[in-house]
C-alpha cells in the first residue's frame, strides 16, 4: 500500500505517494528525477548516495523515504544558487578534484556538512569527514586540497 | 626541453571541460537515464562453478505478474565473442555449460526491479554438476576436468619466447638469483557498477552503456546478435570509472539489447555491487618463477621468466596479458639473454582479464622485488643497481620495442633524491617520540608502458572531426572514450591550441558510434597519444580551410597567416587581420555557403608481428619510477606508507593537473593492491563481494604523494605527449613491497602484504637468527 508523504527537497515541498519500503535514494532518483545522488553499492558502504538531512550527511540508500519526512533534504542539485556554484563546488572544479564524477556529489555534500559545522577544519578532520565516501579515481589528494582551500577563504 | 612558453592552452592546469557538469550533479550516467516505457532487466547466474545445462524452463517466470520476457542461450545464435578470433570461447548467455559461479544463464525483463529479481527465482534450470578446478595446478594436472572441450590440460595459450642464449648467459654470470612470486586477484571497483540500457529506434538497437569503448562494443554486439553494425548504435554517456573492467561486452549489454528487441520496449540492466565484485572481470593472478644471472658489478646478463596465469573460466583478454608480461620484462632493464614461458590456464573461477597495467603490474612486482634482493645481497645500492641496467633512449628492446624518448634514468634519480630527502627528514624527526619500535624502510620500483598498441587489430586507429561554428566556437567529434580520466579535456586543449582559440570556445561530443568517428576505446594508454594525434590532424585540416577564407579577405597568402587569441592575422603584422569568428562566418555567409569541418585520423607507425610476437608494438613508450617509505609495526604487522614520490616520463603534460590526478589515483589503487585488496575465493565463490569485506583505500589510508613530471617531448606524440594512465599504477605495489623488505629484512613474495604475512615472516626470521 502506498503512503502519502511530503518531502522538502532543496527548499521545495513535494507531495508523493510512496511505497513505505522505498529508500530516499530511490524516491529522489526515480520519482523526483534528482539523479545527482548515485547508487554505488546500495549497502551503505561507498557514500555515493550521500545527501544532507537537516544539514547532516546521510546515506540515502539506507534511509527510508518516510523517515525523511519533516526534514530539510539537500541534494547536490540544490547546492548552487541561481547558476552560481557553491564555493566547495567551485574549488573542486579549480583543483582538479573531479575525475569520473560519480562520487563527486556525495563527496561535496559530506564536505559541506563539515564546513558548515566546522569552517576551519584541520586536514585530519577533513579526512575523518570524508572517510565514508569512496573514490577510485583521484586518490583523494586533490579532493582534500579543494576542501582545505575552501576553508581558507 | 622544448620551449613551452608559447603555448596558450596546452601545458596548462585547466579544470576538466565537464567538471562543472559533474559538481552540480547534472552529468547523466547510464543509470540516470529513464526512458518512457522502460523495463528493468536482471540476469540469472550459475550457482555452480562447473555444470552442464540440461534444461531451462522459464514458464513459471513468464506467468509471474509484471514479467515481459525471458531469454536464455536458446534465444541466441550462440556466437562466441572476444578480441581475437582464434581465442573466442565465450557466449553472452551460456548454451551448453556454465563454467564459473556467476556465469550468465538467462535474463528477465519486467516492469520493475523487484519483479525482475523475483522472476529469476522462478526460472527452473536443471544442471548436471561437473567436477571443477580452482587452482592452476589442479587445472593443468593430467586427467583434470576439461573446462572447454577443445582445450587440452586447460591451457588456452602457451608462449615460449627464447631470445639470445639464456643458458649461456647464466653460465657466464657471477651470481644466479632464483625465486617465485605470486600476485592476487583484485577488482577494478569503479564507483559506477556496469549498466546497460537498450531501446529499439528507427530500425536500430540503441544501447547506452557504461563502456570504455563503444566501437568495440558495437563490434561484439554485431557479432553475437548477428546484425550488421549499422543496425546497432552504441552511445557512451558519462562513465563512472573503468580501469580496464569496462572494455569488454557484458551479458548485461547483450541481454538488454536482446530483451529490447523481444519486448519492443527499452530495457535497463544494472549490475549490483555484489555482481560487480563476483561476476565481472578481475585482474589476472599470476605465479611468476624468475631466474636472473648477474655479474659482480650488478650488470644483468640473463633472465628466465615463467608465468602461470589463472585465467578463470574464459579467455577474455587474458592470453594477451600474459604476452604483454614478456615485453614488459625486456623493456625496463637491459640484458642480452631472455627466455619467457607463459601459460594461460582455465579454471572454474570468475574470468580474469584487462585491468589498468595489463600484466605489467604482476611482472614488475616480481622483477623489481628480485632487483631489490639482488642489490641487498650484492651490496650495491638498489638505486645504483637500477641505474646501471636501466633502459636508455634510442635503444631497441630484446622483444623489438624501439624506444625513442626515455626518461627512466631521470625518473629513478628523481624519486631516489626526493624520497631520500623525505627519509632523512623523517629519521631526523623520529628521535624521542616514542615510536622507535616502528621499523622504517625505503623502496623504489620502475615501470615502462606502451602508448597504444596493435595487439588486437591490424590497426590502432582513431579519427576525429572538428566543426567550426558560426559563433566562433568549435565542436570536436571524437570516438575516444572519456571515462573520467579527462580525455575530452586534453583533446579539446589540443584543438584549441592548434586553432588559436580559447579553451572556453570548445565543445566535445564523445562517444557515439553513429555521430562520432571511429576510435578503438580507452585502453593501452592510447587516448592522449593516438586520439590526440587524430584530433590534431583534424584541427590542422580545419585551420587550413579557415586560413584560406581569411587569406582571401585579407588579400594575403594563407601560408603567411597565423591565429592567436581568436585573431587571424599576417605573421608579424597583428593589425592586418580579422577575428576567427568573422572568418568562419564569412565562409558560411557567402555564395559558397562553406561550412568548415576538419577531419583527420591517426594510426601509429608500428611493426609488431603477432605471429612471432616481436617487433615494435607501440610508437612511443612512457616510463616511471616511484619510491615509498613505510613504517611497519612489528607487534601488529601493520604497515603505514609515510610518503610516496612518483616521477613520470609523460613526454609532455598537456594538462599537468590531470596528469597528477592519474598519478594520485594510481597511488591509491597501488596501495590497495600492495596491502589490502584480495578477492577471497572458496570453491569458486567470491567470499568478500562488498566494499565492507573488500577494502579499497579510503581518504585516511592515503600517504602524501609528491608527483614529478619528466617531460621528454616525444617526436611522435601530440606536442610530445605520451600515454600515462596505466603505467602510473605499475610501480606503486613493488615500491611499497621493497620498502617493507627494507624495513623488516624479509622479503614477502606474494601480494597483498598483509599484517599476517609480516608477522609470520618476522617470526620465522627470529626463529632462524
Amino acid at each position: 500500500m502506498k503512503q502519502s508523504l511530503e518531502l522538502t527537497v532543496n527548499g521545495q515541498s513535494h507531495e508523493l505517494l510512496v511505497d513505505p519500503h522505498r529508500t530516499l535514494l530511490e524516491v529522489l532518483r526515480e520519482q523526483l528525477g534528482l539523479t545527482g545522488a548515485k547508487e554505488g553499492c546500495n549497502l551503505g558502504d561507498c557514500g555515493s548516495c550521500t545527501v544532507l538531512l537537516d544539514g547532516k550527511p546521510f546515506l540515502s540508500c539506507l534511509v527510508l523515504a518516510v523517515e525523511a519526512q519533516g526534514r530539510e533534504i539537500l541534494t547536490i542539485e540544490g547546492l548552487s544558487q541561481n547558476g552560481k556554484l557553491h564555493p566547495i563546488q567551485e574549488s573542486f572544479v579549480q583543483h582538479g578534484a573531479v575525475q569520473c564524477g560519480f562520487c563527486t556529489p556525495g563527496m561535496i555534500l559530506s564536505a559541506k556538512a563539515l564546513l558548515d559545522r566546522n569552517p576551519r577544519p584541520t586536514e585530519a578532520e577533513v579526512k575523518e569527514a570524508l572517510s565514508g565516501n569512496l573514490c577510485r579515481c583521484t586518490g583523494y589528494v586533490k579532493i582534500v586540497e579543494a576542501i582545505m582551500e575552501t576553508a581558507k577563504t | 626541453m622544448k620551449d613551452c612558453a608559447n603555448y596558450s592552452v596546452i601545458g596548462k592546469r585547466l579544470p576538466l571541460i565537464d567538471a562543472v557538469t559533474k559538481v552540480t550533479g547534472e552529468a547523466k550516467f547510464t543509470g540516470d537515464l529513464f526512458v518512457p516505457g522502460m523495463l528493468i532487466g536482471a540476469i540469472l547466474r550459475s550457482p555452480y562453478p562447473h555444470a552442464r545445462i540440461l534444461n531451462i524452463d522459464a514458464s513459471r517466470a513468464l506467468k509471474h505478474a509484471g514479467v515481459r520476457a525471458v531469454v536464455t542461450g536458446k534465444d541466441t545464435a550462440g556466437v562466441k565473442y572476444g578480441a581475437l578470433e582464434h581465442l573466442r570461447d565465450e557466449a553472452a548467455l551460456a548454451t551448453d555449460k556454465v563454467r564459473y559461479i556467476g556465469d550468465e544463464v538467462a535474463a528477465v525483463a519486467a516492469v520493475d526491479e523487484e519483479t525482475a529479481r523475483e522472476a529469476l527465482d522462478l526460472i527452473d534450470v536443471e544442471y548436471e554438476p561437473l567436477p571443477a578446478v580452482f587452482t592452476t595446478e589442479e587445472a593443468m594436472r593430467p586427467g583434470a576436468p576439461r573446462i572447454h572441450d577443445h582445450v587440452e590440460n586447460n591451457v588456452s595459450l602457451s608462449l615460449h619466447i627464447p631470445l639470445g642464449d639464456v643458458e649461456a648467459g647464466f653460465a657466464r654470470s657471477d651470481f644466479i638469483f632464483e625465486d617465485s612470486f605470486e600476485t592476487q586477484c583484485v577488482a577494478h571497483c569503479p564507483l559506477e557498477p556496469h549498466i546497460s540500457l537498450a531501446a529499439c529506434d528507427g530500425g536500430q538497437i540503441v544501447l547506452w552503456s557504461s563502456t570504455q569503448g563503444p566501437f568495440y562494443l558495437r563490434r561484439d554486439l554485431s557479432l553475437t546478435l548477428k546484425l550488421p553494425s549499422s543496425k546497432i548504435r552504441v552511445i557512451k554517456p558519462f562513465v563512472g570509472g573503468g580501469f580496464g573492467g569496462k572494455r569488454e561486452m557484458t551479458a548485461g549489454d547483450f541481454c538488454a539489447a536482446l530483451l529490447a528487441v523481444k519486448t519492443s520496449r527499452p530495457v535497463k540492466i544494472a549490475y549490483d555491487r555484489e555482481e560487480e565484485f563476483s561476476a565481472t572481470r578481475r585482474r589476472v593472478p599470476m605465479k611468476i618463477y624468475l631466474k636472473a644471472g648477474v655479474m659482480k658489478d650488478g650488470t644483468l646478463v640473463a633472465k628466465r621468466c615463467r608465468v602461470i596465469a589463472d585465467g578463470g573460466a574464459y579467455n577474455g583478454r587474458g592470453p594477451m596479458i600474459v604476452a604483454s608480461g614478456a615485453s614488459q620484462m625486456t623493456l625496463v632493464y637491459r640484458f642480452p639473454h631472455f627466455l619467457f614461458e607463459g601459460h594461460h590456464v582455465y579454471t572454474n573461477n570468475p574470468v580474469t582479464s584487462s585491468m589498468r597495467g595489463f600484466g605489467n603490474n604482476q611482472i614488475r612486482f616480481a622483477d623489481d622485488s628480485m632487483m631489490e634482493r639482488m642489490a641487498k645481497e650484492l651490496g650495491i645500492d638498489p638505486v645504483e643497481l637500477r641505474l646501471k641496467n636501466v633502459r636508455r633512449p634510442g635503444e631497441t628492446s630484446l622483444m623489438g620495442a624501439k624506444v625513442t624518448t626515455c626518461g627512466l634514468p631521470e625518473c629513478i634519480e628523481k624519486v631516489a633524491e626526493r624520497g631520500g630527502l623525505h627519509k632523512k627528514r623523517a629519521q631526523n624527526g623520529s628521535g624521542g617520540n616514542g615510536r622507535q619500535a616502528l621499523l622504517r624502510g625505503f623502496g623504489v620500483a620502475s615501470a615502462a608502458y606502451i602508448s597504444g598498441c596493435k595487439l588486437f587489430f591490424e590497426h590502432d586507429s582513431s579519427a576525429a572531426i572538428v566543426k567550426l561554428e558560426e559563433d566562433g566556437s568549435v565542436c570536436l567529434l571524437t570516438g575516444a572514450s572519456d571515462i573520467g580520466q579527462g580525455s575530452n579535456t586534453v583533446l579539446a586543449q589540443l584543438v584549441a591550441e592548434e586553432l588559436g582559440i580559447a579553451f572556453e570556445d570548445m565543445r566535445v561530443v564523445s562517444a557515439d558510434t553513429d555521430t562520432t568517428p571511429m576510435d578503438l576505446g580507452a585502453y593501452g594508454s592510447r587516448t592522449t597519444f593516438v586520439a590526440g594525434n587524430a584530433v590534431l590532424a583534424a584541427a590542422r585540416d580545419a585551420k587550413k580551410q579557415v586560413l584560406e577564407v581569411a587569406a582571401e579577405r585579407l588579400e594575403a597568402d594563407s601560408a603567411d597567416l597565423e591565429i592567436r587569441e581568436r585573431w587571424i592575422c599576417v605573421k608579424g603584422s597583428p593589425q592586418r587581420g580579422m577575428t576567427f569568428q568573422a572568418a568562419v562566418s564569412a565562409a558560411l555567409n557567402s555564395p559558397d555557403g562553406k561550412s568548415i569541418m576538419g577531419r583527420g585520423y591517426y594510426n601509429p607507425p608500428t611493426d609488431y608481428d603477432p605471429r612471432t610476437r616481436r617487433g615494435n608494438v607501440s610508437a612511443a613508450y612512457s616510463f616511471a619510477a616511484q619510491s615509498a617509505e613505510v613504517e611497519v609495526n612489528p607487534e601488529t604487522g601493520e604497515v603505514r606508507v609515510i610518503n610516496l614520490v612518483a616521477a613520470q616520463d609523460c613526454g609532455f603534460a598537456i594538462n599537468p593537473m590531470a596528469t597528477e590526478g592519474q598519478i594520485e589515483g594510481s597511488v591509491s589503487m597501488g596501495l590497495g593492491q600492495a596491502l589490502y585488496e584480495d578477492l577471497v575465493m572458496e570453491e569458486g565463490q567470491t567470499v568478500n563481494a562488498s566494499f565492507s569485506a573488500y577494502k579499497i583505500p579510503s581518504v585516511r589510508d592515503m600517504p602524501p604523494v609528491e608527483s614529478h613530471l619528466i617531460q621528454t617531448i616525444d617526436p611522435e606524440g601530440p606536442h610530445g605527449a605520451k600515454g600515462i594512465g596505466e603505467m602510473t599504477l605499475v610501480p606503486t605495489s613493488p615500491a611499497i613491497a621493497n620498502a617493507i623488505y627494507d624495513a623488516i629484512g624479509v622479503q614477502i613474495k606474494s601480494l597483498p602484504i598483509t599484517p599476517e604475512k609480516i608477522l609470520a615472516a618476522l617470526k620465522e626470521k627470529r626463529a632462524c637468527s
